[in-house]
């Protein structure tokens, strides 16, 4: 059954309000050439030092298979884990409170900071507080928000959107990161170079007051483990380590299908995602913490779970898969039109393949940039191969692909379905198919020189702008084979007549 | 064995010369080869753009014209996939039963031309001369879903005279990937610029790949280039003999 279609463009994801469709944000991505250089440089060095990592380990297979089935069974009883989860964090000391959609999150954040007496909040990199633009929705109630990961950092402090899943700031280069620091950080050192030690050194040195001032820490989590109402963040660089460790209160907001039922599943996991993300046996900081303990970290603990569109996804057989993600970004590394657009041109948090297949279950198919997302891969398969939970995203994105078909079926004209509609009867009546390419062959000489055509009306422009269409040749295979081994039998088969 | 060559509808409109030479590297290995005219399009364009009940019908004029066959080949492993990955999806979204037994039946013994030849027949020496420098892209859907391995480089390795050398970044895509193509021309373009340039750098006379549809859209480009490279599909080469270089 096709889900409801939400009625605004994206009210789950405020942040991305009124973006254009792909292919219109695309082409503006791929003009700009030091972003392809970037993108280029830095999707290339990623996924071979991905390869390697990978390469490592004989039971990869065994591993991602074991992975596939550990979510799709948590996936399947949903239920019963999050109840267990929300008693075990109870029991820990922590709260639970339960967001239906984005705005619920943010209030709850909010209202639990007010409570806790910050107009301010240190912050963990998290996906699911992109998701709710929870820093715009704090802003507007007059807490600001500090990102404390280096790249999250630069894209806050660049008025700018995260452009990849692991490294929200792969579309800047050094000495475009210099001058953000330069312009937007007032305790930046003067003689800052884009040397990338003194860039790194730079930025610690405006975070570390902030750690040690903060109250209240706001982090997402990357694993909840329901036996024992456990969270687990895993980093790179220790800011996570310190948002969940030094502030007073602590707020984590999770959405529902991160959830693991007992810690032996969270091995497989841990093997998985380091050397997927940033092509690391094990990454260098995992925090792992169980409600509170007094003396130790916050007092006050609250755990925010999220939906915000991801039951929708559990009930849809082909799309549910999409929720398996453990957001390790690598098909976003590998995949050729990521590599070209970058991530701004998918609209959304989530970018790249797993993105295309993700903002349009959660936000629904109605707006122009959740329609185009499905259509926004070559379908070349790469994402799947590399995906650590075998998220079969050519699939889902047929099938999504499907769904945006379907749903314009009984509304206005449509030039693309006229096409298709009659494309569809030609291409399976032999008779007809025949016929068109007798057809193309005398209009294929008619425009074409030295058998290759140069220009052909839109939308077929778009192919000819930059590449040449061959022309049709005078005889099709077909009547080849009919002229010179005509004698053979017409149709199918003739194991019984068909007359 | 008797053999039924589905053409694919791209091969036998644009590019016949692929779909003879694989009635030539077959006979010449001593099968008999039929083209059943009842074919046409295997529906994989309609299905990947989202039109799914459109390319149903499609399926069913594919099993209707080879259900009587040993082996059915093509020369495309893009449409071979489409018929043994997803015909069993389609046929089974559309609830009819008796489509779903006939694809059963057929995709299992649908194969790509490589995967006949040097899989099942066990043949990697077709008999083939063809003196040039080639080199070889595998296309994204004989890599990654129909998974054909090996089985193109065995072949073109044991054609005589051929130069075969490595592409730079080979197992990248080419960006044709269907109606992508136009309904997002500029991606499609930047992508395939640099599958062209990685060509072009190689020094080879020809391109070659296992799909007529990858070799229309970086051939586009290397003739818009003017580059002098040639684009072939596998059969052709392998079709390729001292007699008739």
């Amino acid at each position: 059954m096709t889900p409801p279609e939400q009625a605004g463009p994206h009210p789950g994801m405020p942040t991305y309000l009124g973006m254009p469709s792909f292919p219109v944000a695309a082409k503006t991505a791929v003009a700009d050439s030091q972003l392809r250089r970037n993108l280029a440089h830095a999707t290339h060095t990623i996924r071979v030092k991905r390869a390697g990592a990978v390469g490592e380990l004989a039971d990869w297979q065994e591993l991602r298979a074991a992975a596939k089935a550990i979510k799709d069974h948590t996936l399947a009883h949903l239920d019963t884990y999050l109840v267990r989860l929300e008693q075990n964090v109870t029991k820990a000391g922590g709260h639970v409170h339960w967001a239906q959609d984005a705005a619920e999150a943010n209030a709850i954040v909010a209202g639990l900071v007010r409570a806790a007496g910050a107009d301010r909040v240190v912050k963990v990199k998290s996906m699911a507080t992109q998701e709710t633009g929870l820093n715009e929705a704090l802003a507007a109630d007059g807490i600001g928000a500090l990102e404390t990961d280096l790249a999250e950092l630069i894209v806050q402090l660049g008025h700018d959107l995260p452009s990849h899943i692991l490294v929200p700031a792969i579309h800047k280069n050094r000495a475009e990161i210099r001058e953000i620091f330069l312009r937007e950080m007032p305790d930046a050192p003067p003689d800052l170079t884009d040397d990338p030690r003194m860039l790194a050194a730079a930025a610690r040195a405006h975070l570390r007051q902030a750690f040690l001032s903060a109250q209240v820490g706001v982090s997402g989590a990357n694993f909840a483990i329901a036996e024992t109402g456990s969270l687990v963040v895993v980093e790179s660089e220790g800011n996570g380590r310190m948002c969940v460790t030094l502030p007073q209160t602590l707020i984590s907001v999770v959405g529902i299908e991160k959830i693991l039922p007992t810690w032996r599943d969270l091995e497989v996991f841990l093997a998985l995602l380091p050397r997927s993300s940033t092509a690391e046996r094990m990454n260098p900081y995992t925090s792992i913490w169980t409600g509170v303990t007094p003396g130790d970290g916050p007092a006050d603990f609250h755990l925010v779970l999220l939906d915000n569109g991801r039951t929708t996804a559990l009930a849809d057989q082909i799309g549910r898969q999409a929720l398996r993600c453990i957001r390790c970004s690598a098909c976003l590394n590998v995949c050729p039109v990521y590599e070209r657009t970058g991530g701004h041109a998918y609209g959304s948090p989530y970018p790249g393949p797993i993105g295309a297949i993700i903002s349009p279950q959660l936000r629904g198919i109605s707006s122009p940039v959740d329609a185009s997302l499905p259509f926004a891969s070559t379908l070349c398969g790469a994402c799947y191969e590399v995906c650590p939970v075998a998220i079969n995203i050519p699939e889902a994105l047929v099938y999504l692909r499907g769904k945006v078909v379907d749903a314009k079926r009984e509304k206005h004209f449509s030039p693309e379905r006229t096409v298709f509609h009659a494309s569809g009867l030609v291409l399976r009546s032999p008779a007809l198919l025949a016929a068109a390419q007798r057809a193309a062959a005398v209009g294929g000489r008619l425009v074409a020189r030295s058998g290759r055509i140069r220009r052909l009306p839109p939308p077929l422009s778009g192919w000819t702008d930059t590449r040449d269409a061959p022309a049709p040749p005078p005889e099709s295979f077909r009547a080849w084979w009919a002229r010179t081994r005509g004698s053979q039998p017409r149709g199918s088969r003739p194991r019984r007549s068909r007359r | 064995m008797r053999i039924g060559l589905f053409v694919t509808c791209l091969t036998d409109t644009l590019f016949p010369d692929t779909g003879k030479a694989v009635v030539t590297v077959l006979e010449r290995l001593g099968h008999r080869v039929e083209f059943p005219a009842g074919q046409a399009c295997c529906g994989q364009m309609h299905f990947n753009t989202g039109y799914r009940r459109e390319a149903t019908p499609m399926a069913r004029g594919f099993v209707a014209a080879f259900g009587g066959y040993q082996a059915v080949v093509t020369p495309s492993a893009s449409c071979a996939s489409m018929v043994r990955e997803y015909y069993p999806a389609l046929a089974a979204e559309a609830g009819d039963e008796s489509l779903a037994r006939a694809v059963a039946q057929i995709a299992p013994r649908t194969y790509e031309l490589s995967v006949l030849l040097a899989d099942v027949l066990g043949v990697t020496d077709v008999g083939a001369y063809f003196p040039h420098r080639v080199t070889y892209h595998p296309s994204c859907h004989s890599l990654r879903m129909l998974r054909v391995g090996d089985a193109p480089a065995r072949l073109l390795g044991a054609v005589r005279g051929l130069d075969l050398v490595d592409l730079p970044d080979a197992e990248s895509c080419c960006g044709f990937g269907g109606t992508f193509a136009v309904k997002n021309p500029d991606v499609s373009a930047a992508i395939c610029a640099d599958k062209v340039a990685a060509i072009r750098q190689t020094g080879a006379e020809v391109v070659c790949a296992a799909d007529n549809s990858c070799l229309m859209h970086i051939g586009g480009a290397l003739t818009r280039q003017r580059s002098g490279v040639a684009t072939m599909h596998l059969a052709e080469i392998l079709a390729r003999t001292e007699d008739t270089p």
